[in-house]
């Protein structure tokens, strides 16, 4: 079936099976694996994107249920070829190892701090605890937060 | 084609030392780095696994004639495909790459599809008839002594290690020390089990491999050593190993668990079938059961000691299950055995490990490697010992701590550096924070979201723990690492330098170590790293044992240092267009095997180099529920040198994370030899509401052996965390706690 | 496979008739992981994301009508004075991610023993609104709820909405599982203290077939904790053993208590 979405601000049409995530159809058929597979069940935040302003799991969205609908993932994040203050805050801060959940903890914090510009401890960490993390401990993801409120 | 590693890029400014942003950061932060599952190929199909669901059982048939002619299907492979040789392996070659006659785990590959979607890949699998006659699965590592070997053919037989004659026995070591029979004043003992960890990294078993029109086929792929990947991968295809280049895709984490093959073979069978590029991305339920686990461990310790506390004699034996088939079983064995007493000085011991066969999941590598299960029980002994002593833990470990000079049980003697007491008295120092006011929010108390307890039932623990391990390869392995730096004249005659090494990046940082290593010794400013390939340099050896911020460093210094040496041969420039290409390998201070009968090493040093490291750990447990909250952690750890500092505190904080894991929530559990919790929804790893902060404390004391001193990061922290983080529990509740990880039913005291 | 979007729910509903054996699916968070992992087939989905009517929540009188498309996190915003222990629930299930996405009408409609939402509804005496081209019916949530995954609606009808009548009465919601964040419920709790009706209500779920209701006079505080316990039905299971679940429940019960009926 055809499906037509606005991805990082453009329109586009993919042809997709009808028991396909919205996570496959991004990775797959439009171009954009940015967003990770990492569990394809909802427990890990990996494929974390925004869907009509909202942060979802990728992976638990029909792609067909996309249709007609705004999605913003972590390729959609920067502008102009300039990083997003919380992707820049990633690379100071070195939150990155593997790098494999950053997508969807990038994305999950804009999503925070959009809403709470200036969050508590407590709140960084609850709002990122649908976010694993196996390599850093955490550790200078929150510190990559901080930082990022900081400069917005 | 998307590119598969990372483009060459550009060196950031910094040397060895100081802190330096990934180099891959970038790309990692808006998407475009290329994992291995991102990857893509014009007329690209998928490839699809079908696996045992059985733990163990004969296959009486295997029929895929009604697969083969399901919609979108280019081809279905069994056993009878494999062109080449059927077996593969790590150490030994006792794995099928898909089974013959038996299955011998739950998950073993049997069948393979390539279809045009995976949706049709999977039906196509549903359909191939595979008849099985269930055996009795052996599940009981010490059963399994008595029961039917499960590898007649004893491929581990004549490796030189002690000649057990006991069923399904991979191996036993032996160390006999001193006088094993020396008594002490005092005695403590106790039984210590461990279930088996996941390394649960977050980037699937995933690749792309593609033919090259020539009988050959380029294998992009995310591995933690190319050059051993292609060395199993060529026989089974009856290639020559230049016909299969090895790729590293991007890596999305590996802490030993991608040491051995997943989808290499497999891929490549279906593409050099098919002539088109095959995908194959496992699922998360699918790599649970597609890669070898850390070993589940029995290990009975007894101390004895005088009453002023000096250890007299460590009496040891250790039970590890090694699953359906060898992988690094035999070296997991030695580390075990090497660390057993833990990193103290101690005359006389005895310690005896076995490890088995059985229709478990395979174990093999993980993060710590046979050091973290000897850790968990040599630390609940010191506490049990300094409990029965009356002294204070820090003060009886400081007692007994190892230093250079003293000699190990294996005979070796301690050359390098291993600043033990230096860590646990900076480790001692650290303050820990005071008990937070109530009422707090949920997230701040045992159980978390879970909104379970205001105060309720909440008691406050500490523990410490102090380990060690070994760094690099060891027992006379052959442990290399090559390095190629090419020098040249850019247009206007500028010089520039190109470095070839196949370490593989696995999210440790080894890229951002090769180019401050570059950079430090050729004190140029445009240097680039080349992809990673088996086609283009030698081997650089396995992202493995801590051991390759060593290897890569000495690799591409000694490279570094040849081709400057060419570089004033020719007196000093180079003019446009001209180059120097010089490659070399670099190998550590050389390691012997032990004897077989005695356990001893049978020259200077069974271990190149050792690392060691301390950790205190505060809980707080809901004892009424027996839910936890790590509240702090703090360690000084042994690093030598830091090569690149902020790199290193990431490897203690998220080292930490995986020990904790183990010490409160992660286990794969079985049935009869069938993984039951193959999901993030059941296998439970720590979230941001479970990690506590890292005070983390670096003590440098550079290795005399080692390239700028520096000494590997990534084991240590996991080896103790375990330890501590569940002595801080004992510390709560006044629990044994005697195996982990520990669970909430033990730790509300329902059950033993 | 195929998937229907109706844009009504008339048309919905006319979808559901001519199509029983299609799978509901809203926020998708459940439908997803099955379809996902390989472990269903539906013939077709039901994508109920684009109706407007199951959205959001009304009062009407002193009822509360929660659209069967409410979200965890609207949940969690909206209702955290009006039906705090449902609130509570909320901020338990899954990870923000999941709340953000995941409905109540799909909570029901899996009708797990583990479903988050279920215990707090049934101490509220919430009833749910099944619909179908036929008409509309209200089944009370302890008769909806008839075994592991099984419920009481029927092939042609829709979950459209949760009638609630807020209690007033002083509640909480305790969830027990082995990680401080993104678990399944090995055993949870919610309990109000009814001065009103006089009763103690409480409801556990993860600790039998189905959430089930446990109410007792106010005045039999003292062995309400024990008579939580004993009408479980827990099983071991990979989560948890049957032991842990019932003295889990027994715990969280009498801590409910101090908080609700002190």
């Amino acid at each position: 079936m055809r499906i037509t979405l606005t991805v990082n601000g453009e329109e586009r049409e993919a042809d997709v099976w009808a028991g396909e995530s919205l996570l496959f159809a991004l990775r797959e058929r439009l171009g954009l694996p940015g967003s990770k597979n990492a569990c394809e069940q909802g427990e890990c935040g990996s494929c974390s994107v925004l869907l009509d302003g909202v942060l979802v799991c990728a992976c638990l969205v029909l792609a067909a249920q996309a249709e007609g609908h705004e999605v913003v993932t972590v390729e959609g994040l920067g502008s102009d070829g300039r990083l997003h203050a919380v992707q820049e805050a990633f690379v100071q801060t070195g939150a990155v190892q593997c790098g494999f959940c950053t997508p969807g903890l990038v994305v999950a914090t804009a999503d925070l701090l959009a809403r709470r510009p200036d969050p508590s401890e407590d709140e960084i960490r609850e709002a990122l605890s649908g976010n694993l993390c196996r390599c850093t401990g955490y550790a200078k993801i929150f510190d990559a937060v901080r930082l990022a409120a900081g400069a917005a | 084609m998307r590119t598969v590693s990372a483009p060459a890029r550009k060196l950031e400014h910094g040397r060895v030392g100081e802190s330096v942003l990934r180099v891959d950061a970038i790309p990692k932060v808006t998407g475009e780095f290329a994992y291995s599952s991102d990857l893509f190929a014009a007329g690209m199909l998928w490839g699809h696994t079908l696996r045992s669901p059985h733990a163990h059982a004969e296959i009486e048939s295997i029929d895929i004639s009604e697969a083969v002619s399901m919609p979108g299907v280019h081809a279905v492979l069994t056993h009878e495909d494999v062109p080449g040789k059927k077996l593969y392996g790590l150490e030994f070659a006792d794995q099928p790459v898909l089974a013959i006659n038996r299955v011998r785990y739950f998950g073993e590959p049997v069948a393979l599809v390539a279809a045009e979607h995976p949706e049709q890949a999977r039906r196509a699998a549903e359909k191939i008839q595979v008849q099985y006659q269930p055996l009795e699965p052996v599940v009981d590592p010490e059963r399994a002594l008595e029961q039917e070997d499960l590898h007649p053919e004893r491929p581990t037989e004549e490796a030189g290690y002690f000649n057990d004659p006991r069923s399904n026995v991979v191996r036993t070591i032996v160390i006999r020390h001193g006088d094993p029979d020396a008594e002490g004043e005092v005695s403590v003992s106790g039984v210590y089990e461990l279930g088996i960890q996941d390394q649960a990294f977050l980037g699937p078993e995933s690749g792309l491999a593609v033919p090259d029109g020539e009988g050959g086929v380029d294998v992009y792929v995310a591995t933690q050593w190319l050059h051993v990947d292609r060395a199993q991968v060529a026989p089974c295809l009856d290639l020559r190993p230049e016909q299969v280049r090895i790729h590293l895709a991007g890596v999305g984490g590996a802490f030993g668990g991608r040491e051995d093959l997943s989808m290499q073979i497999h891929g490549a069978l279906l593409a050099l079938h098919t002539g088109r590029p095959i995908k194959i991305v496992y699922t998360r339920e699918e790599s649970f059961v597609g890669h070898v686990h850390r070993h589940p461990a029995r290990i009975w310790m007894e101390h004895r000691a005088n009453h002023d506390g000096k250890l007299v004699n460590v009496r040891v034996r250790i039970l590890l299950d090694g699953g359906a088939y060898a992988s690094s079983t035999t070296a997991v064995t030695s580390n075990a055995s090497s660390f057993a007493q833990g990193p103290y000085a101690v005359a006389n011991a005895l310690v005896e490990t076995t490890s088995v066969y059985t229709n478990n999941p395979p174990c093999g590598a993980m993060r710590g490697f046979g050091a973290v299960q000897v850790c968990f029980a040599h630390e609940a002994q010191m506490d049990k010992l300094a409990a029965e002593l009356a002294l204070d833990p820090v003060d009886l470990r400081l007692r007994n701590a190892i230093a250079q000079g003293d000699i190990l049980p294996n005979g070796q003697r301690i050359t390098g550096s291993l600043p033990v007491a230096e860590v646990i008295r900076r480790c001692a120092a650290l303050p820990v924070p005071e008990p937070e006011a109530l009422p707090r929010d949920a997230i701040r108390l045992p159980g978390g979201a879970g909104n379970v307890t205001r105060g309720e039932g909440v008691k406050r623990g500490t523990g410490f723990a102090v380990g060690f391990k070994n760094i690099c390869y060891s027992h006379g392995f052959d442990d290399y690492c090559a390095a190629r730096v090419r020098l040249f004249a850019d247009a206007s005659g500028e010089l520039g330098a190109e470095v070839h090494c196949a370490a593989a990046e696995v999210g440790q940082g080894v890229t951002n170590v090769i180019l401050q290593v570059a950079r430090t010794e050729l004190e140029l400013e445009n240097i680039t790293l080349a992809p990673h390939q088996t086609a283009t340099v030698d081997s650089a050896g396995s992202a493995s044992a801590s051991r390759m911020t060593w290897m890569a460093s000495g690799a591409v210094q000694t490279a570094c240092r040849a081709a400057r040496e060419e570089l004033e041969s020719r007196g000093g420039s180079l003019a446009s267009g001209d180059e120097v290409d010089v490659e070399r390998v670099y190998r550590h201070p050389q390691t012997w095997p032990l004897d077989p009968e005695t356990g001893q090493v049978q020259g200077e040093r069974a271990h190149v180099a050792f690392v060691c490291s301390a950790m205190k750990a505060v809980v707080e447990v809901d004892t009424e529920l027996g839910l936890t909250r790590v509240v702090w952690i703090g360690t000084a750890q042994d690093i030598g040198r830091a090569v690149n500092p902020q790199a290193v505190y990431g490897q203690i904080e998220g080292g930490t994370a995986q020990g904790l894991g183990l010490a409160l929530m992660e286990e794969i559990q079985t049935r009869d030899g069938l993984i039951t919790n193959a999901s993030f929804t059941d296998y439970l790893i720590p979230t941001a509401l479970d990690m506590p902060p890292v005070d983390a404390v670096l003590v440098e004391e550079p290795d005399p052996d080692a390239p700028y001193g520096a000494k590997g990061v990534g084991e240590p922290p996991t080896v103790v965390a375990t330890a501590a983080v569940v002595a801080a529990l004992r510390d709560a509740t006044g629990l044994e706690l005697t195996r982990a990880p520990v669970r909430p039913d033990h730790l509300a005291g329902l059950t033993a | 496979m195929d998937v229907l979007t109706p844009r009504t729910l008339d048309e919905a509903l006319r979808l559901r008739s001519e199509h029983p054996d299609a799978w509901p699916i809203d926020g998708g968070t459940d439908v997803l992981v099955e379809l996902n992992f390989d472990r269903a087939r539906p013939p077709a989905l039901l994508n109920l994301s684009e109706i407007r009517e199951l959205k959001g929540w009304s009062r009407e009188n002193g009822t509360l009508r929660l659209g069967a498309g409410l979200t965890y996190t609207q949940c969690r915003q909206d209702l955290r004075d009006v039906l705090p222990a449902l609130a509570e629930a909320s901020r338990t299930v899954g990870s923000p991610q999941i709340q953000n996405r995941g409905t109540l009408g799909g909570n029901l409609g899996t009708s797990s023993p583990a479903g988050d939402s279920l215990p707090p509804l049934l101490v509220e005496g919430a009833e749910v609104e099944l619909a179908s081209v036929r008409g509309e019916r209200r089944v009370p949530l302890e008769e909806f709820l008839v075994g592991p995954k099984r419920n009481a609606m029927l092939a042609n009808e829709l979950i459209v909405a949760v009638r609630v009548s807020p209690s007033g009465a002083r509640q909480t919601f305790m969830k027990v599982g082995p990680r401080n964040a993104m678990v399944i419920a090995v055993a949870s709790l919610a309990l109000s203290a009814d001065r009103e009706r006089g009763e103690l209500r409480a409801a556990y779920g993860s600790a039998g077939p189905v959430p089930k209701l446990v109410t007792a006079p106010l005045a039999e505080r003292a062995s309400f904790a024990e008579r939580v316990a004993e009408a479980a039905q827990p099983i071991d299971d990979v989560r948890g053993t049957a032991v842990y679940r019932r003295h889990a429940l027994r715990v969280l019960t009498t801590r409910a208590l101090e908080r609700c009926a002190a």
